[in-house]
């Protein structure tokens, strides 16, 4: 076994664990907090894997922002953050079956997949991925048009939060 | 390869000499070498925390028209040495109801967000730290400071406190906030050097960024001091409306990593401050001559911008905090926006141009910019104070 699959089984193992933890603590920050670390742990993912663009902007947008808007919303819309209440409700048994589903359909697909196999090609040295990856997001050959509907999308989203919080006098 | 040239790199290479003379294999010496790389950066960064301690103490009591600590040791310098003992042998309480992992969780993340910064200060042209490859080192220094952010709300939350926890909601909305105008101003020196790699933009600093984007500067310094929760943002102290901020709770040592770290953290943001805009270890080719030289003019230049936020901090009283999110969302994050899409379009137009021209065109537009964001921002402070108190009537020739 080499040295990055080590890296890679730990860092899945801390991953898949601290998500584990995120559906069964009780505690709903403590919750938020396992988040932040299996957020954390899928960043150290994309490091392992020599996307340390992804693995910086997973850091600043969904620990640096989304995780602490979770913490900051669960804090203002409960009154006891210690509630201890129960953990299911009665479509349990649905969510676990989809899961299961979607498990197996994942599992069936890769099965018949080689990229298991395959070894990663090597960069040239002077490889430049945070180049390619501006220069993909932004030419009309590459993925102009998704990047912009996703921006467009975006601020819709923004003109109708301030929309709905606006206090008309 | 001299002992002067390079120091780090000899002694590295005497390491794995001895280390590959043990029998042990060349990657796990490489691997402990690096190891102990960082023990010896972390190591120097704590030593010198303690005298920021020091310098801290000394440089507030001088704006305030006093001597300071000048009792123990010469000119009281191991003063930061009695705080330490005082500190380790107070009592370490955690409130009841705490949550206890958490609680003691929150200042270690503090301190950390502080030292992983320092992975990727470029310290002279001969030691690289990792940012020999890392093409996205401006944004890494967001990403240290969202665990910073984390380490905050941890700490509000676990102390089971009401005035930590709102003095944690208020710090974390600041630093929040504060981050867009920061990131933004930190693409402006991207922009200049084609690259986010923190070293690339130093080598790439001929003229300072400084005099290319002096606003993005003025911005950059006052998102960073928001950042670090100092005075006129220091929502972390808040004596008279919070009775102080998120570490209330805190005592002995635990309180300490939280002081520490933000001394610290003050420390390094003067010293991205110069690597961002004042060429960071680069002086007129003196840091060529010895790579020492060069980790000296850069901690210059840092300690110039250390106390620069000084004088802000005990100079300034603070600011409430609706004042404070007010100012970012409808002055500086649009004033950082407008900046950016301006340099941008600049940086296309002269890119061609002799160097003074481009110099003078990037300074003259910033000042433009500058002028008319006051202009537009007096205008508006005139009419809400006109609808506040009335329209005033400016009395000439008593």
């Amino acid at each position: 076994m080499t040295g990055e699959q080590i890296t890679f089984l730990a860092v899945a193992l801390f991953t898949l664990g601290s998500g584990f933890m995120v559906v069964t603590s009780g505690n709903l920050v403590h919750a938020a907090l396992w988040l932040v670390s299996t957020l954390f742990g899928v960043a150290v993912t994309y490091a392992v894997l020599d996307a340390s663009f992804l693995a910086v902007v997973q850091v600043v947008v969904y620990i640096g922002a989304i995780a602490i808007l979770f913490i900051f919303a669960v804090m203002l819309t409960r009154k006891d953050m210690r509630d201890q209440g129960p953990q299911m409700n009665k479509n349990w048994w649905f969510g676990a079956l989809l899961a299961v589903l979607t498990f197996a359909g994942l599992f069936f697909l890769l099965q018949g997949w080689d990229g298991m196999s395959r070894t990663a090609a090597v960069y040239p040295s002077n490889f430049d991925a945070v180049s390619e990856l501006g220069n993909a997001l932004t030419s009309p050959a590459g993925y102009v048009l998704p990047f912009e509907v996703a921006s467009v999308l975006l601020v819709a989203a923004l003109v109708g939060a301030v929309y709905v919080a606006f206090n008309r006098k | 390869m001299d002992f002067w040239k390079d120091p780090l790199k000899v002694a590295a290479d005497w390491l794995m000499g001895i280390f590959t003379g043990w029998g042990m294999p060349e990657i796990a010496a490489q691997i402990l070498i690096g190891f102990l790389g960082i023990l010896l950066l972390i190591s120097l960064l704590m030593v010198l925390d303690i005298f920021l301690v020091w310098v801290e103490r000394k440089v507030v009591s001088r704006f305030q028209d006093r001597i300071g600590p000048n009792r123990v040791g010469p000119f009281g310098l191991i003063q930061p040495f009695a705080d330490i003992i005082k500190l380790l042998i107070k009592e370490d309480i955690t409130p009841g109801g705490a949550d206890r992992t958490v609680y003691n969780l929150a200042p270690i993340l503090s301190m950390m967000s502080v030292l992983i910064l320092w992975a990727v200060v470029p310290l002279a042209p001969a030691i690289l730290g990792v940012d020999a490859d890392l093409n996205i080192g401006a944004l890494y220094i967001i990403a240290a400071g969202a665990i910073g952010t984390l380490s905050i709300i941890m700490a509000g939350w676990a102390s089971n406190n009401k005035y930590s926890l709102i003095g944690a909601f208020r710090e974390v909305a600041v630093m929040l906030s504060f981050e867009i105008p920061m990131l933004t101003v930190m693409l402006i020196p991207t922009i200049f050097a084609g690259s986010m790699g923190i070293v690339k933009i130093v080598n790439s600093q001929d003229t300072w960024y400084f005099f290319l984007a002096p606003l993005a500067a003025l911005i950059f310094f006052i998102a960073a001091i928001a950042e670090l929760g100092r005075a006129p943002f220091d929502m972390g102290e808040a004596e008279s409306e919070l009775v102080s901020g998120y570490n209330i709770e805190y005592s002995g040592m635990k309180f300490g990593m939280f002081y520490a770290g933000e001394l610290l953290h003050a420390f390094t943001f003067g010293g991205f401050w110069a690597i961002l805009f004042f060429g960071g270890y680069r002086f007129f080719g003196l840091e060529l001559v010895n790579p020492l030289l060069a980790i000296a003019i850069l901690f210059f230049k840092a300690f110039i911008g250390y106390w620069l936020i000084m004088w802000v901090r005990y100079t300034l009283l603070r600011i409430r905090i609706d004042h404070m999110l007010a100012f970012n969302w409808k002055f500086l994050t649009p004033v950082a926006f407008v900046l950016l899409m301006v340099t941008a379009l600049m940086n296309a137009l002269l890119s061609g141009l002799p160097g003074w021209l481009y110099v003078s065109g990037m300074f003259l537009s910033n000042v433009l910019l500058t002028w008319g964001a006051l202009e537009i921002a007096r205008h508006y402070s005139r009419g809400e104070r006109e609808k506040v108190e009335g329209k005033q009537v400016v009395e000439v020739g008593h």
